[in-house]
């Protein structure tokens, strides 16, 4: 079943059509049909209006308001929420660059500046004619394999200057997606290790069976002593959180997958549900015989928009073999389907209640808890959301039973974990392991030489310097939700946290005020010793605002956004030290700089428009 | 039986089943700085300033249920500390100049922030371009002073039943806007008698010809400090 098959995408939606200026009721009422004119959907709709036009058309917006009978407020709010949404036309072409750090050392940065030359656009903008905007983005997924970039939310990986030079002929030609090489759009997945998940071959339907079989409440109780934990990051006990749900009084239960995967550095969900889909829906599946759901949904991120028709096909094959649908395998009081809601850009919405303000069709922002989704998740009724990995692991727990699955891994960390591996090594890609392996042994796997650090866990996890490359992946030392990045000793670590607290910067939702204003004010700290301008000062400064993101911030994105400095301050010190100009005092102001403004409006970058530096 | 308590600053609270800890905490005459809580509205718990420790966790108390035995720390040096730079957060974030603002002593943010002896910004400014909204015949809009607390959007959505506001964009992009094609106050059905008009802690949303008909100097907050006023209950504002 696990193959090293690459997924072609034959169904990517064509672009834009410039001439269909009115949104008329055509191409409208089957969009709002096919979401029952909920406006629980309005994500979705609005997803759906922009991926057929290309921007959310004003006229657009007037039939929503009325049909749905939402305020304008709302849309307006939600479109400007979510990256991948415009109100305005911007461009039949939407190209954007992954910005993640591995993506940039692979020569991501002088890539699109060959694009924005080749086709006379300024980054960030839309060309004069309408024709293509160029810009970036968060870590698209595809780390293994990049620099990778999204061409109207559809991913392209493997860049090079000859191939990005094709994709800008194939733009300045107008060539319809549809019809762009089908090569172009290849997702390969590099699967180097496989241990009990990559390696079984599940049938579709035997965890089923032996659920059945053993019956709802015994196969919760070998969930239980398999001792499995959730593997989005925290590590919470799976059963416990299914056994809770199940005992929650509500109208209906909910299963929710947490497919939004936006930790950068992330990517083994994606290759899970390219490769292994029936192994998690069939994961999805069971936790909903065990909690009472009768719907489910995959929270796909946007990112992996082309392996939409995938999973849908995966979905109507095993509903047309009663493994979900209606009396799943002739049960008639078992029945379970699922929905797969598509993201748009915003990594706040891996976050699980953010999450499941996103599947109402609201702005992403995170919950207050308690009370929890086990109790109050979706429309406020019991909801489980786990990862997509969980869910898998659930399967193989229901076929070979719990005592099985404990005995790997080790006491506290049960199980196997899926690395994405990338960055400075030979073999990037996805490597299975029981828990407990070292993170030396990983290094020497994939191929690593003279490595100087290692991002476990993305930006929000840990980074490890040479000295720590004997600690274990285990949720008692190092735990991680998979993201495994290899930096060499070529590389700047000032660089990489800078790369991470941007990333941050980008993505806070901006509700609660510590992290809405903290993340930029880190951003400009970096900005300003990247420039030359920092002092010892900073440092202090920025361990106070640690302090603050970790105790006033409202969810875990605020908790953690001052990681990747703090680590690297403590660990790569020189980094730093070579950007203070000033080991004294503190330059209050930097006045070539703030001329920067004046010399991008008149085009002017000669020495005369720079104030020298004034010694 | 006795009433359920817990304590503030060593100080006993009694509290109803149901409420906050700044719900009891009002109720008693008790100050807990605070911004994005009104007793007339949900609580929302995004400025964070009223965040305190119990048993030795921080977390927001407009939204943390009072149980009975918390021992809730407020008023502490650490807390103060903490909740100074968020102020000087909300101070940067936006466009304030004090001492040309209508809302001057009357503003809570300002209040807050004397109540806290923040001195400085201590941040640089981030300097947002916020244009004024003065189309309204009556009310005037400046966004330059807006903390994105939420209590006007709660106010017009839950109370007023209009959704006259709402939060757009994310992160330090976030920004309010208004409720019409035009993105103009004029173009709603916004009106002087909504609860939206009066519940702005700061001074975006004002009331036009008004301003200085009270001198600055001779102000609700000039008068006396924020945390020695009667505490408001729902239905004031
Ligand atoms: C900012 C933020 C982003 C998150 N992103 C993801 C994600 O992309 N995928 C995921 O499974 N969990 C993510 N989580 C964790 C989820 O909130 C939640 O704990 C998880 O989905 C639970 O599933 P599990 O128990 O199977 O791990 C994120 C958490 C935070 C705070
Ligand atoms: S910590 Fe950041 S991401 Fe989380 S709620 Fe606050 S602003 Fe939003
Ligand atoms: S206008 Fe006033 S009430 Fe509304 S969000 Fe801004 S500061 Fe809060
Ligand atoms: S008053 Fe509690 S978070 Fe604003």
């Amino acid at each position: 079943m696990v193959s090293d098959a690459d997924l072609h995408v034959n169904d990517a939606p064509s672009r834009s059509d410039p001439d269909a200026a009115i949104f008329g009721a055509a191409s409208l009422d089957p969009i709002l049909a096919r979401h029952n004119h909920d406006a629980n959907n309005l994500l979705q709709i609005l997803r759906e209006i922009q991926e057929q036009h290309g921007y959310i058309p004003p006229d657009a917006v007037d039939r929503l308001i009325t049909s749905l009978k939402i305020p304008r407020v709302k849309i307006e709010g939600m479109a400007a929420f979510y990256s991948f949404l415009h109100l305005q036309p911007h461009g039949e072409y939407r190209v954007l660059f992954s910005d993640n750090i591995t993506d940039r050392m692979l020569g991501s940065a002088a890539l699109m500046e060959q694009m924005c030359r080749e086709l006379w656009v300024e980054p960030g903008k839309v060309s004069e004619d309408g024709l293509v905007s160029v810009g970036t983005t968060s870590c698209t997924g595809m780390c293994d394999q990049g620099p990778a970039l999204l061409v109207n939310n559809i991913a392209v990986t493997n860049l090079t200057a000859q191939r990005v030079g094709t994709l800008c002929e194939l733009i300045r030609n107008r060539v319809p997606l549809s019809r762009w090489p089908a090569e172009l759009f290849t997702v390969t997945n590099h699967i180097r290790r496989k241990d009990i998940l990559l390696g079984s071959e599940l049938a579709p339907g035997s965890a089923l069976a032996a659920l059945l079989a053993r019956g709802a409440a015994q196969t919760l109780d070998e969930i239980k002593i398999s001792k499995l934990r959730g593997r989005g990051g925290a590590g919470f006990s799976t059963a416990t959180k299914w056994e809770t749900c199940r005992a929650a009084l509500g109208e209906q239960h909910y299963v929710v997958c947490n497919a939004d995967e936006g930790e950068p550095g992330t990517f083994k969900d994606r290759m899970l549900l390219a490769s292994c889909a029936d192994t998690v829906i069939e994961g999805m599946t069971l936790c909903a015989r065990i909690i009472g759901a009768q719907k489910g949904f995959i929270y796909l991120r946007g990112e992996y928009r082309y392996l939409l028709e995938h999973l849908q096909r995966v979905l109507q094959r095993r509903r047309e073999h009663k493994l979900l649908g209606r009396g799943i395998l002739g049960h008639p009081d078992f029945d379970f389907d699922i929905d797969i809601h598509v993201g748009a850009g915003a990594y706040i919405c891996g976050e699980e209640s953010a999450l499941i303000e996103s599947l109402e069709g609201k702005r992403g922002t995170p919950r207050n808890r308690p009370p929890f989704p086990v109790t109050h998740g979706y429309l406020n009724q019991p909801t489980v959301v786990n990862n997509v990995e969980t869910f898998a692991a659930a399967s193989l727990i229901a076929l070979h039973g719990g005592a099985w699955y404990a005995g790997i891994g080790t006491g506290t960390s049960s199980g196997t974990k899926l690395l994405s591996v990338s960055g400075d090594c030979a073999h990037p890609g996805i490597y299975e392991y029981p828990f407990g392996v070292t993170v030396a042994q990983v290094l020497a796997d994939c191929g690593a030489k003279n490595t100087q650090a290692v991002q476990v866990s993305g930006p929000s996890g840990v980074c490890l310097a040479e000295n720590e490359f004997g600690r274990r992946i285990a949720f008692e030392d190092i735990p991680t939700a998979g993201a495994f990045m290899v930096f060499d000793r070529s590389r700047d670590m000032f660089e990489v946290a800078r790369n991470f607290v941007h990333f941050f910067a980008h993505e806070s939702c901006g509700f609660c005020t510590p992290c809405r204003v903290g993340t930029p004010l880190l951003r400009n700290m970096m900005d300003k010793l990247a420039r030359g301008r920092g002092s010892p000062y900073d440092f202090a400064e920025i361990e106070k605002l640690n302090l603050l993101l970790q105790s006033m911030s409202h969810c875990g994105l605020g908790h953690s956004a001052c990681n990747p400095v703090l680590d690297t301050i403590a660990k790569f010190r020189p980094a730093y030290d070579q950007r203070l100009l000033h080991k004294d005092y503190v330059p209050a102001f930097d006045l070539d700089y703030a001329l920067s403004q004046a010399r991008r409006m008149t085009g002017r970058d000669d020495t005369g428009a720079h104030l020298g530096e004034a010694e | 039986m006795s009433e359920a308590t817990f304590t503030l600053d060593g100080k006993t609270i009694p509290f109803r089943e149901g409420q906050t800890i700044m719900q009891a905490a009002m109720a008693a005459a008790a100050y807990i700085p605070r911004l994005c809580y009104h007793p007339g509205l949900k609580p929302h718990g995004s400025c964070k300033l009223c965040t305190v420790k119990v048993n030795g966790r921080h977390t927001a108390s407009c939204t943390y249920q009072a149980q009975p035995g918390l021992a809730v720390e407020s008023d502490t040096e650490e807390l103060n500390g903490e909740r100074r730079s968020l102020l000087q957060m909300l101070f940067v974030e936006g466009n304030h100049f004090c001492p040309s603002c209508e809302a001057s002593g009357n503003c809570q943010l300002q209040a807050t922030a004397y109540e806290l002896k923040m001195m400085t910004p201590h941040y640089d400014h981030f300097f947002p371009d916020r244009p004024v909204d003065a189309s309204h015949p009556e009310y005037l809009l400046d966004f330059n002073r807006c903390i994105l607390c939420s209590l006007c959007v709660r106010a017009s959505r839950d109370v007023d039943g209009k959704n006259v506001f709402a939060l757009a964009e994310r992160g330090i992009k976030t920004r309010l806007i208004v409720n019409a094609e035009s993105g103009l106050l004029a173009d709603t059905n916004f009106s002087a008698d909504d609860m939206a008009a009066h519940v702005c802690p700061v001074g975006v949303i004002l009331r036009k010809r008004t301003g200085f008909s009270v001198p600055i100097g001779q102000r609700t907050y000039d008068i006396n400090p924020i945390s020695a006023l009667p505490q408001p209950k729902a239905g004031e504002s």
